[in-house]
């Protein structure tokens, strides 16, 4: 039986398969010195991929395909915009990158490009399998990816352990969907399986099957305590393949999550609210702490984004208590936006700092604020924006998280509160180590010496369009406090 | 005039932004027009509260200039500002501050200099100060509580001591850590409360109906926490001597003139309304942390060697004073208390003026290596003295009003019943208040004194003998003269400032007493 297949549904995935393919066939025909050309090639697909997103919003019927196990919704094309867009940026911050290490320039577009397309895939999935499928589809390039410079030891130490550590992490989630699988009698789909749930008795089985899926992902979303791939991986790959991991590949893993645990798992609260509270309250302790003592601000960045990680399961670890159902999931998805926005913007900076001083030491950034002042602002507004001080976008993160936390009004969730409280204070520490060196510290003598670079055209674009959202949401969160709200309505 | 009435508190609030902007686009090297463009905005700024002055009710308890938008509607949270007999003086002395502080800054900027980046800052502070000052909404008045924080930050971190650094992280972190359960508060609060919304005066209102009253001290804890912080009261005020020392001399001013305030403004127009029943539980405790305050401050002011430091210490036993008469929950001593917040902020204001001055001319604030200004600089000594005595509350000038009713409301304070017992306990520990605070008056005009007596008296040491220093000049006159007139003028006619306030006071004491019953 030929499934029925909605093409204009399919169309954003089309165009950035399409987009996808004349990237390799171009860099195979194109001579070397039309290489860049790639880069033009991808985002211009990425863009396009764009359009149809907004007519299917403007449309606004919910389509569903394959059986219910391919949907397209609010929630799915909100996503689909989100992912495009962080897509577009990233490929601005990485542009001046891959063209200066001059070779594999038509791979990492097209590497990266088949891990947005991942991601699409991920927002409309609601079947245990398309989940697994679009999750290796963002992750198996990145492994690649994270090992781009190939003759760079750090670099291939920070692939291999990705490798080794995504692929056990797949194990465990594989193995845990196995056994849902075999306890619902033979469904694969979120719906029937919060349905049998629904139905039956919890039994211990399922139990540990939930937890190890949750684990599963809790690698892909580096929680603590399966985070430890992440520094050094972080560290070792290239800087602009680091900003894409933290930011978009992360939000693949926490989308699933919350895919998984709104459609699927939901009923069965004792299962997996407790796990996911466990791994809340460590990564936000953990990576708050450690980042604490980082003197890297590569490293710093990863622990913090393993902090941040903490604060957006927060709310999902909350969600099913009271009537916190629908509060917790526009949290995370908002929290989710905001953290793209601000941790893309200092990942953007870092880069351009690094085009001059080739150092990723905190110390590199000593007097940035005299010699190149722009920088150093809107790294500024970045940092204290990841730390969530008014009137940046941050604080709008923090709040609706903590709003989901006195939504749900129980004493766990009470205390998770108190946690990401106090640890939100901890964090401004290590963000402000930065603000400091950039402000308070005079330039190192050699570093004085150093001419400055113009920055370049894609990173100006990039930092502007950051801190734009950084600023502009943060001031006026009502926009994407809306799109929060629209992405679960009707769902 | 309508129009005035929708948008005097909004232009207000943000002329200072448009302002940082203005500035920001201007090269850095343009000192000039950069020093005038903030001028003129503050002045603007502060032309526009002399209007809202000339426009106000003063016989009306209700919010004025009061504007409600909707803002982010998915949380249910306003924009809303309205101001009454309580924030206006506070708005108002913020406007003038800013611009005093600005003429001051005129011809001496402390290093690194950059003229640009430090007038920019100080708009952004006014933004929050004034914000925070006319906000009718939990959520816009933490986020202009906060906005504050960063501007100061930088200004003690960039322009301060040699322990700068140290000096700037702490002050943040208080603070962060006190807004955060600040925050906490308020949204339990919203969730709670009947009509689940951020509305100040809709809170106030109800004045804590529905909330039972083990909840309402745990909120008021966490707001507790955000407020005396900022006050700060003690055990919380190890952060104010740090910042204080290393700030620059203006940042010193503001800190202390308004910034402050805020926390103590908090407790008036957020806490005790809302929160009635938490905050009567609460008032003998916070009587109890203020009175510590008034006497560890002074012992504090007694072993400083640096004067700048005393006056900081001399900031937190003040403030106890304030804090006392909020303690009591009375008319007369919450009215005491906005008087004692102007009158500190104008005294204390000018005392770190004189220190910032004397620093810049001797390059020490070491008390034991100045002396006998008066001799080298007759009129700087004796606006030193002139302060001393306002701030150790000599009547007739401006500080005797903080601090004599506030003393004198704790003789019979409105607590029913409170966490001693029945009524006799609390009166007589709010006597013993009394007694303890009024020692605390005595202490204050002996570590005063002293320190007049160590800087402004005896002979010029031999070090700075052949020092040329020069007296008060042009720019120290203009910006402190204003400050030394109202010093007086509010001393002299306190019901100026007791006329403003009464009618607010007076409402806000009624809804704490509705919500007590």
């Amino acid at each position: 039986v030929n499934p029925n297949v909605d093409f204009h549904a399919f169309a954003p995935e089309i165009v950035l398969t399409a987009t996808i393919l004349i990237v390799v066939v171009a860099d195979l025909i194109w001579p070397e010195r039309s290489r860049f050309m790639s880069s033009r090639i991808a985002s211009v697909g990425v863009l396009a991929a764009l359009i149809p997103v907004i007519t299917l919003a403007a449309d606004g019927a919910n389509r569903a395909m394959f059986n219910g196990a391919y949907v397209v919704d609010n929630y799915a094309l909100a996503l689909k915009g989100f992912f495009l867009i962080v897509a577009y940026v990233s490929l601005l911050v990485a542009v001046d990158y891959i063209s200066d290490g001059d070779y594999y320039q038509g791979e990492f577009y097209f590497l990266m490009l088949t891990s947005v397309l991942g991601m699409l895939i991920m927002a409309s999935a609601r079947d245990l399998i398309t989940i697994f499928v679009a999750l290796e589809t963002i992750t198996i390039p990145t492994f690649i990816l994270a090992g781009w410079r190939k003759h760079d030891e750090g670099s291939n130490e920070a692939a291999i352990k990705y490798f080794l550590i995504g692929v056990l992490s797949t194990a465990v989630m594989l193995y845990g969907m196995s056994i849902i699988y075999g306890e619902t009698r033979g469904s694969t789909k979120l719906i029937d399986i919060a349905t049998y749930i629904d139905h039956h008795s919890m039994t211990s089985m399922f139990a540990v099957a939930i937890f190890f899926t949750i684990g599963g992902f809790a690698f892909k979303i580096s929680a603590v305590p399966f985070h430890f791939w992440t520094p050094d991986t972080y560290e070792g790959a290239p800087t602009p393949v680091t900003a894409f991991l933290s930011v978009a590949s992360k939000a693949g893993g926490f989308v699933a999550l919350l895919t998984i645990v709104k459609v699927g798992f939901f009923p069965s609260q004792d299962s997996w609210e407790p796990v996911l509270w466990v791994l809340a309250a460590a990564s936000m302790i953990y990576g708050n702490l450690v980042a604490l003592r980082q003197t890297n601000i590569v490293r710093m960045l990863a622990y913090s984004s393993i902090a941040q990680g903490g604060f957006i399961l927060v709310p999902l670890a909350v969600s099913g208590d009271g009537d916190a159902a629908t509060a917790s999931f526009q949290a995370v998805l908002i929290y989710l936006f905001i953290y793209a926005a601000m941790n893309l913007g200092a990942f953007a900076v870092v880069i351009a700092v690094a085009r001059r001083t080739h150092s990723a030491e905190i110390d590199s950034f000593d007097g940035l604020g005299q010699s190149m002042p722009g920088l150093a602002v809107t790294m500024s507004i970045f940092l204290f924006s990841l730390a969530g001080i008014p009137p940046f976008a941050g604080w709008f993160a923090k709040f609706v998280m903590f709003r989901a936390v006195f939504a749900a009004d129980t004493p766990s969730a009470v205390v998770l509160g108190v946690i990401a409280a106090v640890m939100s204070v901890v964090a401004f520490f290590y963000y402000a180590k930065v603000a400091r060196a950039m402000w308070f510290h005079e330039p190192s003598p050699e570093l004085a010496n150093t001419p400055t670079h113009s920055i370049t055209p894609a990173l100006t674009v990039a930092i502007g369009i950051a801190a734009a959202v950084v600023v502009v949401i943060g001031i006026y969160p009502q926009f994407f406090a809306r799109v929060g709200e629209l992405a679960f309505l009707g769902t | 005039m309508d129009w005035f009435d929708d948008w005097a508190l909004t232009l207000a609030v943000f002329i200072p932004a448009v302002g940082m902007l203005i500035v920001m686009l201007i090269p850095r090297a343009e000192e000039q027009l950069i020093k005038v463009v903030t001028l003129i905005t503050t002045l603007i700024t502060l032309g526009i509260g002399v209007a809202i002055l000339a426009d106000f009710n003063y016989d009306s308890a209700r919010l004025q200039f009061n504007v409600k938008e909707t803002w982010i509607d998915v949380i249910n949270s306003n924009y809303h500002v309205g101001i009454d007999g309580i924030s206006l003086p506070m708005l108002v002395l913020s406007m003038f501050i800013t611009v005093l502080v600005v003429i001051y800054s005129w011809n001496h900027f402390p290093e690194p200099h950059n003229v640009k980046a430090f007038l920019a800052l100080i708009l952004l502070l006014e933004v929050g100060m004034n914000g925070t000052f006319v906000a009718q909404d939990l959520i816009l008045f933490f986020i202009f509580f906060e906005i504050v924080l960063l501007p100061m930050f930088f200004m003690i971190g960039v322009w301060g001591g040699p322990n700068r650094e140290y000096a700037s992280i702490k002050f943040f972190l208080f603070t962060l850590f006190g807004s955060a359960m600040m925050l906490l508060s308020f949204l339990a609060l919203f969730f709670l409360s009947d009509v689940q919304t951020f509305d100040i005066p809709a809170l106030a209102a109800l004045h804590g109906d529905g909330i039972v009253h083990g909840t309402q001290v745990l909120l008021f804890a966490g707001m507790f926490l955000g407020f005396a912080i900022k006050v700060p009261m003690w055990p919380f005020h190890t952060w104010l001597p740090d910042a204080h020392t290393e700030a620059p001399t203006v940042g010193s001013v503001l800190l202390a003139a308004i910034l402050l305030k805020l926390g103590t403004y908090g407790f008036i127009r957020i806490a005790l309304p809302i929160l009635p029943s938490g905050a009567q539980t609460w008032a003998p405790w916070i009587g109890l942390l203020a009175v510590i305050g008034i006497i560890y401050g002074a012992l504090g002011c007694l072993a400083q060697r640096d004067m700048k430091r005393l006056i900081a210490f001399s900031s937190v036993a003040h403030m106890g004073f304030v804090m006392l008469g909020v303690a009591t929950l009375t008319t007369f001593g919450i009215n005491a208390a906005v008087f004692g917040m102007v009158a500190h902020g104008l005294i204390t204001g000018m005392l770190f003026f004189v220190a910032g001055s004397v620093q810049e001319r001797y390059g020490t604030r070491e008390m034991s290596r100045l002396g006998g200004m008066l001799e080298q600089m007759p009129h700087m000594g004796w606006i030193l003295a002139f302060c001393a005595m306002a701030s150790l509350g000599l009547p007739g000038l401006a500080g005797f009003w903080g601090e004599f009713p506030a003393i004198l409301s704790s003789y019979d304070p409105k607590l029913p019943f409170g966490l001693w017992g029945g009524t006799d306990g609390t009166l007589w520990t709010f006597r013993t208040f009394m007694v303890v605070a009024a020692i605390g008056t005595v202490l204050a005009a002996g570590y005063l004194l002293w320190m007049l007596q160590r800087v402004a008296m005896g002979k010029v040491k031999p070090e700075f003998e052949n020092l040329h220093v020069h007296d008060v000049h042009g720019a120290e006159w203009i910006a402190w003269s204003p400050m030394l007139i109202l010093i007086v003028v509010l001393g002299v006619y306190p019901d100026l400032l007791f006329k403003i306030t009464d009618p607010a006071v007076v409402k806000v004491v009624t809804e704490v007493a509705r919500g007590v019953q």
